[in-house]
């Protein structure tokens, strides 16, 4: 029975980075879109719990980071919603590729 | 049944009803029963008299209303009360020693320094301040005297007029002003009184204004005095640049300084300045050639005819010659000027009264000849007899006028003296003062007229300034005024009655308050030239005081007297023959009026059809009118207007137009020049960078999702190349 490493925890990390960016890039719906990002978020979270796990018990400055990263994840997804909303009502749309306005 | 008759009436007085400041007619049912002799038929009302200027509209008064009661007493016993300061004043200075009395109340117009002609500094100031002396104190005697008889005749005449306060108002506003013009002690004040009585003249000759013909003729007055007093004013301005003041004292005394000799050689400055105001006085006093006027003042009420167009107003330019005595003597030429245009001016009104038919017209044109025996007498340097003539015309012509509107009072409203006749049985107080003052107009020795006519033949004869052709022309205007004068007196109160039957039905005498002014006049016309008898009748001093009293004011060089006095002693046979031939011409001008017009009076058609083209030429008043109309109405005024009107729209307008087109056509060339090059290389930069940017542009989708494809990649590329390495 392989113990489970640092690695193991880096390769999930890995998937979901790019399960995420890969839903990021190709999914039209922005709240598919929000939820991916979510992913890419919490592949960076397990990172910091892997290492901060990795380097010993005395170490826990990258699980206090993680708290952060939640938090502003939170906060995103608050703005991004909120966001989403307001897109909404005046386009009546929530697909991402019918919204070209960021440009010039 | 009187008022149905008016509702339904197109005469004019539908019209007064209409006009502001009358007062409404239909209102009044009372007032027939007053004294009047026309209440009785109501039906003269629908006559042609009612085109005349005598408003027989009866019963529209208000005879017992407290109001005009009051403008009654107020009106004329204010001007009564000037005519007895008028006396004390003029009493208090003949028993003083001073030559004249000044009363200066402020500074009225107190000017900015200026450069006189010579290069010396002066100043331009004007007083309100008053001058009497011995000429001023003849006319506001004679204003104020004639004045007031004229506003007691006036309550008469006027009583059935809708604007009798109106006309008192403008009446007493005219005496105001008159006075003022005489007794104003500088040019500059003078004018004021002489713009004034100019507005009351307007005013009163349309004072029908309702009636086109008056309120036209109100307008010609207006204009063509304007004219003359455009003269007046350069006149006085160039007496200010000469003299540096317009203070009768003060010129009279630069002049007599002998800083200025007279220009007997050349048309001088003084000339200049002395023909100048010489024009206003033709335009006042209705010289040729602003005459035209004053024949067509006629449309007023018949006591203003008497009032400014006879006695008073029309002098004023005589006054103002004489005041300017001073200045005329220094200037010979100008002084010839006066009298050959005042003998013109004589003949020519004369030869038209002979043939007019309206009463007042005849003696319209009678004014303005006698007004042209004054200049005639001004020109020759007698002015104190000019005004001594001034002085007796006032009263026989005053007379005269309000005669004739007794006349036409009696004849409710008729003028033409074709329709009268034998009128001297029914109105016999106005015959018989009428015929005292044709009589005295037609020199007839003993009478006013007499006196003052035959003295200024007398003085045109023997003056050094006149001349014999002067004298011709004026003994033949008083052989002529002798003849039209009986004319008209036989046309209308002698002969066969031609008077029409409905108007001869009531003709009657007209009240007290207009005889009684008559009656008085009469004895004035009778006795007021008895103050200025020949010298070689040797009277008693009282009997020339006339002169005597006026020659402070025109004493010239003393030689003068002397030489005057030597040339009358040698020529005393003359001076007899003379008087003899002016006394032989009237009594012929009269004869031969009665013989054409009382005996026979189908004489006057025959010479009229034999001399058709001259009578027509005089009746038509040798086409003065129609040639001014011609000249400058039509000429000047449309012509000119025509003219200036093409001068405007090519040359003024073409001016404006031209540089509108100009800045629109250069406007139009610096904008191609902004459109194409300006923006255009703006543009051309600005489409540069566009299309520079066009490939960097087609990578910015707008799509969200796109960006984070390139941010991927990016970080792959990135992430390759620290790994590739």
């Amino acid at each position: 029975m392989h113990p489970i490493t640092t690695v193991h925890y880096l390769a999930l990390s890995a998937a979901l980075l790019l399960i995420g960016t890969i839903g990021v890039l190709t999914r039209r719906n922005i709240v598919i879109v929000l939820m991916s990002i979510e992913l890419i978020l919490n592949a960076v979270n397990i990172n910091l719990v892997a290492f901060s796990h990795s380097f010993g018990p005395g170490h826990v400055e990258g699980q206090i980071f993680a708290i952060f990263v939640i938090t502003d994840a939170v906060a995103e997804a608050a703005v991004g919603l909120g966001i989403l909303i307001a897109l909404f009502r005046n386009k009546e749309t929530v697909l991402a590729d019918e919204i070209d306005l960021l440009k010039w | 049944m009187l008022l149905v008759g008016k509702k339904l009436d197109p005469q004019p007085e539908s019209e007064v009803a209409v006009a502001p400041g009358v007062e409404p007619i239909y209102d009044e049912h009372h007032g027939h029963s007053h004294d009047h002799a026309h209440s009785h038929n109501a039906h003269d009302h629908h006559g042609p008299s009612h085109t005349h200027d005598h408003d027989h509209a009866h019963g529209h008064d208000h005879p017992h209303s407290p109001l005009k009661f009051l403008v009654n007493l107020i009106c004329p016993g204010l001007v009564l009360l000037s005519f007895i300061f008028s006396v004390g004043a003029v009493w208090q200075l003949a028993q003083s020693s001073e030559k004249y009395h000044e009363v200066i109340q402020f500074t009225w117009v107190a000017g900015l320094p200026f450069h006189l002609a010579n290069g010396t500094l002066g100043i331009f100031h004007a007083d309100w301040g008053f001058l009497l002396d011995h000429l001023s104190s003849v006319m506001i005697l004679v204003v104020t005297g004639i004045g007031f008889l004229i506003h007691i005749y006036s309550i008469g005449y006027m009583a059935h007029d809708n604007g009798y306060y109106r006309f008192f108002g403008y009446l007493n506003l005219f005496v105001f002003f008159m006075l003022m013009l005489v007794l104003a002690n500088n040019y500059a004040l003078l004018f004021v009184g002489w713009e004034g009585v100019g507005l009351c003249s307007y005013l009163l000759i349309g004072f029908y204004f309702h009636k086109k013909s008056a309120a036209d003729a109100g307008k010609k007055a207006f204009i063509v005095n304007r004219v003359g007093d455009a003269g007046f004013v350069l006149g006085m301005l160039l007496m200010l640049s000469v003299l540096g003041t317009v203070r009768f004292v003060d010129v009279r005394a630069i002049l007599h300084s002998g800083q200025f000799t007279a220009e007997t050689a050349g048309f001088g400055v003084l000339s200049a300045m002395a023909l100048l105001m010489f024009i206003g006085a033709t335009g006042k006093s209705a010289q040729i050639p602003l005459y035209v006027w004053l024949p067509d003042a006629m449309e007023g009420p018949t006591p203003v005819s008497a009032l400014i167009h006879a006695a008073t107003m029309v002098t004023a330019g005589v006054y103002m010659v004489a005041r300017s005595s001073a200045l005329f003597e220094l200037a010979p030429k100008t002084a010839g000027i006066v009298a050959t245009v005042g003998a013109l001016t004589a003949l020519l009104a004369a030869s038209i009264a002979l043939v007019q038919n309206d009463i007042k017209k005849v003696l319209a044109y009678s004014t303005v000849s006698q007004l042209g025996y004054m200049f005639l007498a001004l020109g020759v340097g007698a002015y104190w007899v000019a005004i001594f003539h001034l002085f007796t015309h006032a009263f026989f012509k005053a007379l005269l006028f309000l005669g004739s509107g007794s006349v036409i009072h009696a004849m409710g409203g008729e003028q033409d003296m074709r329709y009268m006749g034998d009128l001297r049985k029914k109105i016999p107080t106005t015959h018989w003062t009428m015929a005292v003052a044709s009589v005295a107009i037609a020199g007839v020795p003993g009478l006013a007229g007499f006196f003052s006519k035959d003295e200024i033949l007398w003085q045109t004869f023997s003056s050094p300034k006149g001349s014999n052709i002067l004298w011709f022309v004026g003994l033949l205007t008083a052989l002529m005024t002798a003849f039209y004068m009986w004319r008209l007196m036989s046309m209308t109160f002698y002969g066969k009655s031609r008077v029409k039957p409905e108007v001869l039905a009531h003709v009657h005498e007209s009240p007290l308050s207009m005889t009684g002014p008559l009656t008085v006049l009469a004895i004035g016309t009778i006795v007021a030239g008895w103050l200025g008898t020949p010298k070689l009748w040797n009277l008693p001093e009282f009997f020339r005081g006339f002169e005597g009293w006026l020659a402070p004011v025109f004493a010239s060089a003393p030689g003068e007297h002397l030489r005057a006095a030597a040339a009358e002693a040698a020529s005393e046979g003359l001076e007899w023959s003379l008087m003899g031939l002016s006394v032989l011409i009237a009594f012929i001008g009269i004869a031969v009026a009665i013989y054409f017009y009382h005996m026979k009076p189908h004489i006057p058609e025959k010479i009229y059809s034999t001399c058709g083209p001259i009578h027509k030429i005089l009746y038509n008043k040798w086409y003065v009118d129609e040639l001014y109309d011609f000249i400058f109405v039509n000429g000047l005024g449309k012509g000119g207007g025509l003219a200036l009107g093409a001068f405007d729209r090519n040359v003024v307008d073409g001016g404006v137009n031209g540089a509108g087109w100009f800045t629109r056509f250069s406007a139009t060339v610096s904008g191609w020049w902004d459109t194409w090059i300006i923006d255009g290389s703006i543009r051309f930069g600005s489409f540069c960078v566009k299309m520079a940017s066009y490939p960097v542009c087609i990578l910015q989708t707008g799509r969200v999702q796109a960006y984070a494809l390139f941010v991927v990649v990016g970080v792959l590329a990135i992430f390759g190349y620290y790994v590739t390495r």
